[in-house]
């Protein structure tokens, strides 16, 4: 027997939901444990940088354009520039990498 | 800063998370249209559970007619870090806003969002969170859609420079508090060693990518709140 597409859709949506929700509504201790406190400091950190490297350099359709982008993001964030702005420079590095490589391969 | 300010931040803030999911949920447009859905499901999909690796498992599922335990499991599995970044994100809000709020915060708990909102100073309005989910689930949804409706409606070039707009907005959250504290700068220099070494080690580099996200976190996290303990009025 053949399964609903909206059965799957159901389903999924259902549990990326409870996962998300059970923790942050029913956690309704203000926890006072140092080391967790610390912990939880760390995490957005921690997860952003590994999602961030290496992944980046498989995000754009060449290395070296990827590789660029991330330099350009580096500066521009060392620099403390805005989010959007930090986005758009890594964009830009990315779009002339790639134009200056057809322009030369 | 009252509500209005909150969200109005967090809509700024929203912007490079909207690029980012533009580019990747166009990807699952594509890919969802060409494994048989109707762009419809596909768009349903992404409205209603705003991931990216859970929705390209759950595709690959969907596509081979798996059981709807195995879906469970899957999604249960991929998506247990969000269970970390709940946890992080109960402390981390404020606490004199109805208690409601964390039930629709919860539905736009995604690492962009949390990591963008968990490392503001001090404690995080619900507003800001709406801020930033009012642009990137739109942002998300229509990467699906126009990726559904035309695999070849944006040229590849454009694609590629999207793409990168999401890992350019985490370095912009990260490297600034790293610059200031050496104990940052050592949890995201850890962190970035320790995922490089899961994606190229062997038998390390079998693990699926949402387990080495919650792996990494959990061991530098862990290390760090041992040797740095942060100080109370962090």
């Amino acid at each position: 027997m053949k399964i609903s597409p909206y059965a799957y859709i159901l389903v999924m949506a259902a549990v990326t939901y409870l996962i998300r929700m059970i923790p942050l509504a029913l956690v309704k201790k203000e926890i006072t444990s140092p080391f967790v406190k610390s912990f939880l400091y760390y995490v957005p950190y921690a997860c952003l940088a590994a999602m961030t490297f290496p992944a980046i350099l498989s995000a754009t359709a060449s290395i070296w354009s990827a590789l660029a982008g991330f330099i350009v993001a580096l500066i521009a964030a060392y620099q403390e520039q805005s989010l959007l702005k930090v986005a758009l420079l890594a964009c830009t590095a990315v779009f002339i990498t790639e134009r200056a490589m057809a322009f030369f391969i | 800063m009252n509500r209005k300010e909150w969200y109005t931040k967090g809509l700024k803030d929203g912007i490079p998370i909207a690029m980012g999911y533009f580019a990747v949920s166009f990807t699952f447009g594509m890919m969802a249209v060409s494994g048989g859905l109707t762009i419809g499901q596909a768009v349903l999909i992404s409205l209603t559970n705003l991931t990216s690796a859970g929705q390209f498992a759950g595709l690959d599922i969907m596509i081979a007619q798996g059981s709807l335990w195995e879906m469970v499991l899957t999604e249960l599995i991929i998506n247990l870090r969000y269970c970390l970044m709940s946890f992080s994100l109960s402390q981390k809000l404020v606490r004199d806003e109805p208690w409601a709020h964390r039930f629709l915060v919860s539905f736009g708990v995604t690492d962009e969002i949390f990591g963008v909102s968990a490392s503001q100073p001090g404690k995080v309005s619900p507003f800001y969170n709406y801020g930033m989910m009012t642009v990137a689930i739109p942002g998300w949804s229509l990467g699906t859609l126009v990726g559904g409706i035309s695999g070849s409606l944006l040229p590849d070039f454009l694609v590629s420079a999207l793409s990168v707009a999401i890992y350019g907005m985490f370095l912009a959250v990260i490297i600034p508090p790293a610059k200031k504290s050496p104990s940052v700068s050592g949890v995201v220099i850890g962190a970035m060693l320790i995922s490089t070494l899961f994606a190229f080690a062997p038998v390390l580099n079998q693990v699926s990518s949402g387990f080495v996200i919650i792996i990494t976190t959990v061991i530098v996290a862990g290390l760090a709140a041992l040797i740095a303990p942060v100080p109370e009025e962090e």
